[in-house]
């Protein structure tokens, strides 16, 4: 009866590009999903998208890029994201112009999954909870409402 | 950070993701958030709980922003708790406050945390209370809670805050909509915001009449503030700080902080009683057979309703 927990998702546009009604788009899909979304607006540093993460305990990073700075932001999250121990924590994602050949190179960096301008927002909803780590673990059993009944008794 | 000890160690050696860790286990009602706050409770307490709330449009954001800047400038840590609301049908959120707020995103004697409210009316969170704890235990000194603020519900932000800033705006009709029982005796200082807009000094005016009214012993100041500005912040903080004398001088503090307390106990039990009610397979079970009699009515409400209660404490 109770609501189960929603995914988080840390919607971010890192560098200069002022284009943000696609990742808008997305916000609202996800919202509509039943994902708590926190936008952080246009023309976010590296360091605005990390400190948010983890402030907000994040399940998710989507970051929406369509200047073709994403070889140098998108790891450079990751980096710092690292520097704390939170990237197993966090799944990475990223949309926007991004040229397929780049694509390996990222996901060596620590990108999970790039989404290209004409993904249905059902796919990357779908991608999101069975690859979320937190959300995952649950399904997979280790679920807080059984560590209450564990403690209560 | 799989269980308690660990987690607490890592909060009191100061670590971010620790404090923000505690804050969902919290928000998804984790006994492991109560323990480590529960031994800590004790050092919780000190600091200082700035509610702001008022109707969306009003710039609340926008200030909250202003005033960390002025009170990193003090030196202070700053804790900042935004709460937005959840579609009761998707059970989604989207988290929009800190859109205004995420200059401040690196600076490590800033946290902002973002809360849906989860079901939950009032203008707040369940988790709350919980979530100033942590940030307090973080080291925060100030510490800001943000809420929906659609008017006459906002009545939690009372409950957990020191001192709660009313922000309006010129324009509105908020004059009318402040002698809406409740909304005044929310706020123990006003804020006109957007007060280069045409209006400003009227609804000022309009506002501090409709509070002269009121017989309670502290005359809340209205405050004309341009936030986008940074114009008029360092007279609503003075506004702030003789609220905040007032209470320390009168006693009115300690009355604050058991009302809050009982008020905390109470809801605790409450919240406790349903989760009893609903967990176990049979008394859901009890619940769905209760209510198919109640709507063919066979077996009213209130009968109904003794029927449940022996079970609860089984």
């Amino acid at each position: 009866m109770t609501m189960s927990t929603p995914i988080r998702v840390l919607v971010a546009k890192p560098g200069l590009d002022g284009h943000d009604r696609g990742a808008k788009v997305v916000a609202r899909a996800l919202r509509d999903a039943g994902m708590e979304v926190i936008y952080t607006g246009l023309r976010q540093t590296p360091e605005q998208i990390a400190s948010a993460a983890i402030q907000e305990d994040v399940d998710v990073i989507a970051c929406s890029i369509l200047s073709g700075a994403h070889n140098t932001l998108l790891p450079r999250v990751h980096e710092l994201l690292a520097a704390e121990g939170a990237e197993d924590d966090i799944l990475f994602l990223a949309g926007g112009v991004i040229p397929d050949e780049d694509i390996p190179g990222l996901k060596e960096r620590g990108v999970s999954e790039v989404f290209t301008p004409g993904s249905s927002t059902v796919d990357i909803i779908s991608y999101i909870e069975s690859h979320a780590p937190r959300h995952r673990d649950e399904i997979a059993g280790e679920t807080t409402s059984d560590t209450a009944e564990r403690s209560e008794a | 950070m799989r269980d308690a000890a660990t987690l607490g160690a890592a909060i009191d050696a100061g670590s971010r993701r620790a404090v923000a860790r505690l804050i969902t286990w919290a928000e998804r009602n984790d006994p492991r958030a109560y323990q480590v706050i529960g031994e800590r409770f004790a050092r919780t307490g000190s600091a200082f709980v700035l509610g702001v709330t008022g109707p969306p449009g009003s710039g609340k954001s926008t200030l909250t922003d202003a005033l960390i800047t002025m009170l990193r400038d003090q030196g202070q840590r700053v804790g900042v708790i935004a709460v937005d609301p959840t579609s009761p049908f998707s059970g989604g959120a989207v988290l929009g406050d800190r859109v205004r707020m995420n200059d401040h995103a690196p600076d490590p004697e800033v946290f902002i945390r973002s809360m849906g409210t989860r079901g939950h009316l009032g203008g707040l969170s369940r988790a709350t209370s919980a979530a100033i704890r942590a940030l307090d235990l973080f080291g925060c000194q100030t510490i800001i809670v943000e809420t929906v603020g659609v008017g006459q519900s906002e009545v939690d932000v009372m409950r957990v805050c020191d001192c709660t800033l009313m922000v309006t705006v010129p324009g509105l009709g908020d004059e009318v909509q402040a002698i809406k029982a409740g909304v005044m005796e929310v706020g123990d200082v006003f804020v006109v915001n957007k007060a280069d807009l045409d209006g400003a000094r009227k609804a000022a005016r309009q506002l501090r009449a409709m509070l002269d009214l009121s017989e309670s012993e502290w005359r809340p100041p209205v405050e004309l503030v341009t936030a986008i500005e940074r114009d008029g912040l360092d007279r609503a903080w003075d506004a702030i700080a003789q609220h905040r004398a007032f209470m320390s001088e009168s006693g009115r503090l300690e009355r604050r902080r058991l009302d809050r307390a009982r008020s905390e106990l109470v809801g605790l039990a409450q919240r406790s009683v349903v989760e009893r009610a609903t967990r176990s397979a049979a008394q859901v079970a009890l619940i769905e057979e209760l209510s198919a009699q109640i709507a063919a009515r066979t077996l009213d409400p209130y009968r109904a309703l003794s029927q449940l209660l022996p079970n609860l404490f089984n």
